[in-house]
């Protein structure tokens, strides 16, 4: 690795969650920032370029999640996005960025469940760091 | 114009024309409905012709006659009750007879006309049926309707459910990992916070009771005089630790003989709602000004805050329920997003009316206004 910590930006509005997952990210390793909105994700962007970007799904509105990607991967077409939430759990839909199809219209990487063990979310955001 | 389509069972040809220009130019309308009916007539001679037209596309109004050379009017009546037809179904009958009528009506025919009718009875009998079919075809869609917002609260409260569940999970398997430390007051943050947030989601329990209570209209409502001024003094008491937390103060003025019927508990909801608003969205050393004036036709209540305030674009969804203002400001203030929801309904219920008044970082005034 670097010398320089990778930079990881999330952005949920639940307080709590927020918090837990700056503490597991910072605990790999990386450095973080965050907001606790659509709106601040955006502002945030617009000043800084992170490494990748984890994102909550539900905050002002059911789909802030994928509305921020998708102006994220306007930004910074390579950046890594992940939309967390516990959608599925709650509504039963699921959403999967496996297809071409779905990567048309969802824009992020990978899109995980909540809830989600640290090891697991460890390997996948190095995956896609390609660490 | 509603074109319902009307299909004629009747073995005499006679009769099928004669229906048809009864009918043909025939319109009505109802002072509920913006449209008007009006008629397109098929003809079947068999029972057998009538049930291949009804499988092979849609009807609203089947005429049938009982006397027919197949199978009986009795017998297609009871294929198209099965079928669980959006149509309703009307006999015309020479030999109209108790037995038939009872059997008829058992398999959910909606009237009889007697053969020879006359043009205005058949009209008559339209136009009751047309107004059976349109009220039917309406109750449906309201409870379908119904039950999609039903859904759509269950969806949302679940989601609001689980938050406070997912987020004290979260610290307790850090507790559990002992990752922060190994000290148990390495974790304090935490652990006040997974109070903090049993305690929104027992507020919002208690919340969601309330109106579960107030929509199913279940709720024993004791309507009794009740003085005003003193349940206010209640509320404010109710408040007072939380103001004195954020060091808000409340002015409180009342008119003389505030006597009012209501329900006791109900008004303490509703107050409790108002103040409870006007110092968790207030600033730090805010004010609160709360009175209440009696007026020749109505008790006007007012709280006025010098907290955040309500931008325009929030102020159309500030009623609906679950409704949370997310802004960096409102994110560590905790509420179920039922409160004004509540209020409102209570409100509702004394035929009384709800105004806010809202500039950000000014503050904001409930004003309520209860009939007398």
């Amino acid at each position: 690795m670097s010398d320089i910590k990778k930079l990881v930006l999330i952005v949920d509005d639940d307080h709590d969650y927020l918090e837990q997952m700056k503490l597991q990210v910072e605990h790999f390793g990386f450095e973080t920032i965050t907001a606790s909105s659509r709106s601040e994700g955006e502002k945030m962007l617009s000043t800084t370029r992170p490494d990748l970007a984890i994102f909550d799904l539900m905050m002002e509105t059911q789909d802030s999640g994928f509305v921020l990607a998708y102006k994220a991967k306007k930004m910074y077409p390579d950046m890594p996005v992940i939309i967390a939430t516990a959608a599925t759990a709650e509504t039963g839909i699921t959403f999967k960025v496996e297809t071409e199809e779905d990567k048309n219209w969802i824009k992020a990487d990978l899109y995980l469940e909540k809830g989600i063990r640290g090891d697991q979310l460890h390997r996948e955001i190095n995956k896609l760091l390609k660490i | 114009m509603e074109k319902l389509k009307v299909l004629i069972v009747d073995d005499e040809p006679g009769i099928r024309s004669g229906i048809e220009r009864i009918l043909r130019n025939y319109t009505i309308g109802f002072p509920f409905l913006d449209e008007d009916f009006s008629y397109e007539m098929i003809e079947a001679a068999t029972g057998e012709e009538a049930l291949d037209i009804i499988n092979k596309g849609h009807v609203d109004i089947i005429l049938l006659d009982n006397k027919l050379p197949g199978i009986q009017g009795i017998e297609v009546l009871e294929e198209v009750n099965k079928m669980k037809l959006d149509a309703a179904v009307m006999m015309i009958t020479s030999y109209a007879s108790l037995d038939i009528a009872v059997k008829a009506t058992n398999f959910g025919a909606f009237n009889f006309v007697p053969k020879p009718f006359t043009p205005q009875e058949l009209k008559a009998a339209i136009e009751s049926i047309s107004k059976h079919l349109f009220l039917k075809r309406m109750t449906k869609r309201m409870n379908k309707e119904g039950k999609q917002i039903r859904f759509q609260f269950l969806s949302v409260l679940s989601h609001e459910l689980k938050s406070p569940l997912n987020a004290i999970e979260g610290y307790l398997k850090i507790m559990q990992d002992k990752q922060v430390g190994d000290s148990i007051d390495d974790y304090m943050a935490m652990i006040d916070r997974s109070l903090i947030r049993i305690k929104g989601m027992r507020g919002l329990i208690m919340d969601l009771l309330d109106l579960t209570k107030l929509e199913s209209g279940k709720k024993n409502r004791e309507l009794k005089k009740i003085d005003l001024a003193e349940i206010a003094r209640l509320a404010i008491h109710t408040i007072e630790p939380l103001a004195i937390q954020r060091n808000v103060k409340v002015h409180f003025d009342a008119d003389e003989d505030l006597v009012f019927t209501a329900d006791t508990e109900e008004i303490e909801i509703i107050f409790n709602n108002l103040l409870s608003n006007a110092v968790k969205y207030n600033k730090e050393n805010g004010e609160i000004h709360f009175n209440i004036k009696k007026k020749s036709t109505a008790i006007v209540i007012k709280v006025e805050d010098t907290g955040i305030g309500i931008s325009e674009e929030n102020m159309s969804r500030l009623f609906q329920e679950f409704t949370r203002i997310k802004t960096d400001k409102t994110r560590d203030i905790s509420g179920s997003g039922l409160g004004l929801s509540i209020m409102k309904k209570l409100v509702v219920l004394y035929g009384g009316t709800v105004d806010v008044q809202s500039t950000p970082d000014i503050g904001t005034t409930f004003t309520v206004t209860l009939p007398l």
